[in-house]
């Protein structure tokens, strides 16, 4: 393929990368013995600098929450290696923090207790957790809302939990499989917006996976095109729309409409590439 | 919620109707057939037989020992069915390996160790706890079983991304994601308790109310094979009534909709 790591930006010092996919394969054990063992990913490379936004754009099962799993430790690759700041992710880690569709946000506990689980976990002394709670359902537009109880909020509300969950372990990197793909057209283009605002705000370094490919260029600094499975980055593309923490703006520019085609077609030319 | 499902005044009146009728259809029916009243007593009958049994026959002694053996029997069958379930459920191997003694267990009528326990342990309270622990034990087990193998994976893995012990998971994930299914365990043991009690009374001793129903029947005395049923009921409904009620207090978080198709 490409003489360098497609996903690696070529113009940026290796000091300055959050997280790194170094040729990371994984294989997953067949379902029935005698099977071959089914390449979920293979020779993925990707670096993603400090406060940057990559979306990751593939078909269905090319493996990219394969990659996400890796990338917050829960899985080790078959080969390669996974880096957060240069050091090795040898297991579930406190730099990393991830997101689903799902909220998963646990029925018994309110809001606030809900937002609190990651500290909690980590042993976080009740005062502080209930400072960050209170910080954060704040900073999520969720404050009044402390008390109340998941199946009480709608939908939208359930994922501004769920972020604000995930930024209370004030993790470096934020690692998100489709957050907003279960909402409605609008509570997604305000949930992109609080994504996007927070982000800058709070200096997050992102993965983004996503199937909608306006989302990926309105939210990203770039966005990497994968393959059908086994799943391998091949493109890269550049979104220099600026203002990255005004998705509303990026959505509005005339030049997202040549973004989303050149996307278009390079998932095209992943298809004819593999068939 | 819809109107359908919620006890209007009139609904309420509606229901007490159709319990009156009931009532009158039993007194009065049954002389216009001929139906001899040592066959089937009326209300009436078995209102006066009751008051008779409270005087006479210790009719709330042998209630109290019966419903003492179905709660005893009853906490301690659940403990063990939720110690059994969630020690089989964090660990798959242990489940595998003793699958199948359960399941036959599980197959086999409980109620028929009723006479064994008798044999074994005479004419007590004991023999009659022990078939209600054993029928108890069951279905809190397997809905707490099912209930563990059935918590999305991805709650577990969110706990771990937060480098969860596994004892955290068990306690902040694992142990209150059972719950609802544990309550549906509890409700059906808090009836099959009794059942297990009752047939241990059937089986041996002199006190409680399955004694009673023993000797009603050798008495040739319909109308206190009656008053026990109805007793045996009271026991159930409190029973049962108890369980739903601690369900209400422990799963307040669940919206009701939730709580009434469970």
């Amino acid at each position: 393929m490409t003489q360098h790591a497609p996903g690696v930006g070529s113009n940026r010092s290796d000091s300055n990368i959050r997280i790194e996919f170094r040729k990371v394969s994984k294989r997953f054990a067949p379902q029935n013995a005698g099977a071959a063992p089914v390449t979920a990913v293979e020779d993925v490379s990707i670096a993603i600098a400090d406060g940057e936004i990559v979306s990751l754009i593939g078909p269905s099962g090319c493996g990219k929450s394969t990659l996400l799993n890796m990338g917050s430790g829960l899985y080790l690759p078959s080969e390669g290696e996974v880096f957060v700041d240069g050091e090795p992710v040898t297991g579930p880690n406190r730099h990393v923090a991830f997101m689903l569709q799902k909220d998963l946000l646990l029925p018994w506990r309110t809001i606030r207790e809900n937002i609190e689980f990651g500290l909690e976990i980590r042993h976080v002394d009740a005062a502080q957790r209930r400072d960050t709670a209170m910080r954060l359902l704040n900073k999520c537009r969720l404050s009044g809302f402390e008390n109340h109880y998941p199946h009480q909020l709608s939908g939208g509300m359930r994922q501004r939990a769920a972020l604000a969950r995930t930024l209370a372990v004030d993790p470096k990197v934020l690692l998100m499989d489709e957050p907003f793909s279960a909402l409605d057209a609008q509570t997604k283009m305000v949930l992109q917006r609080d994504l996007a605002q927070t982000v800058v705000e709070e200096k997050k370094t992102t993965l983004f996976i996503t199937h909608d490919l306006v989302e990926g260029v309105a939210l990203s600094d770039r966005v990497l095109v994968m393959s059908r499975r086994p799943g391998r980055i091949v493109r890269e593309m550049k979104v220099d729309l600026g203002d990255r923490g005004d998705p509303f703006a990026r959505r509005l520019s005339p030049r997202m409409g040549a973004y989303v085609k050149e996307l278009t077609d390079l998932l095209d030319i992943g298809h004819q590439e593999l068939l | 919620m819809s109107n359908a499902n919620t006890l209007t005044p009139r609904m309420a009146a509606l229901s007490l109707g159709v319990l009156l009728a009931f009532l009158a259809a039993w007194q009065w029916l049954p002389p216009l057939f001929n139906v001899p009243e040592f066959i089937l007593p009326g209300p009436l009958r078995i209102w006066n037989e009751f008051l008779r049994m409270i005087a006479v026959e210790k009719l709330w002694h042998h209630t109290g020992i019966t419903a003492l053996e179905v709660v005893v029997g009853f906490v301690l069958g659940s403990l063990l069915g939720m110690v059994i379930g969630y020690v089989l459920g964090v660990s798959p191997r242990a489940e595998l390996v003793l699958s199948p003694y359960i399941l036959a267990l599980q197959i086999a009528p409980k109620v028929a160790f009723a006479p064994l326990f008798v044999m074994w342990l005479g004419y007590t309270v004991y023999p009659k706890i022990l078939v209600a622990i054993l029928i108890v034990f069951f279905p809190v087990m397997v809905n707490v079983l099912t209930a563990i193998r059935t918590v999305d994976p991805d709650l577990i893995n969110l706990a771990r991304s937060f480098s969860s012990s596994r004892l955290q998971i068990f306690h902040m994930i694992e142990f209150p994601a059972t719950l609802p299914p544990l309550f549906s365990g509890l409700r059906i043991a808090s009836t099959l308790a009794i059942i297990g009690v009752v047939v241990g009374e059937l089986v041996g001793g002199n006190q409680g109310l399955g004694y009673l129903l023993m000797y009603g029947e050798g008495q040739g005395n319909t109308a206190i094979v009656f008053v026990t049923i109805l007793m045996l009921t009271l026991i159930g409904v409190l029973a049962y009534g108890a369980v739903v009620w601690a369900e209400a207090r422990v799963l307040h978080y669940l919206p009701r909709a939730q709580h009434h198709a469970t």
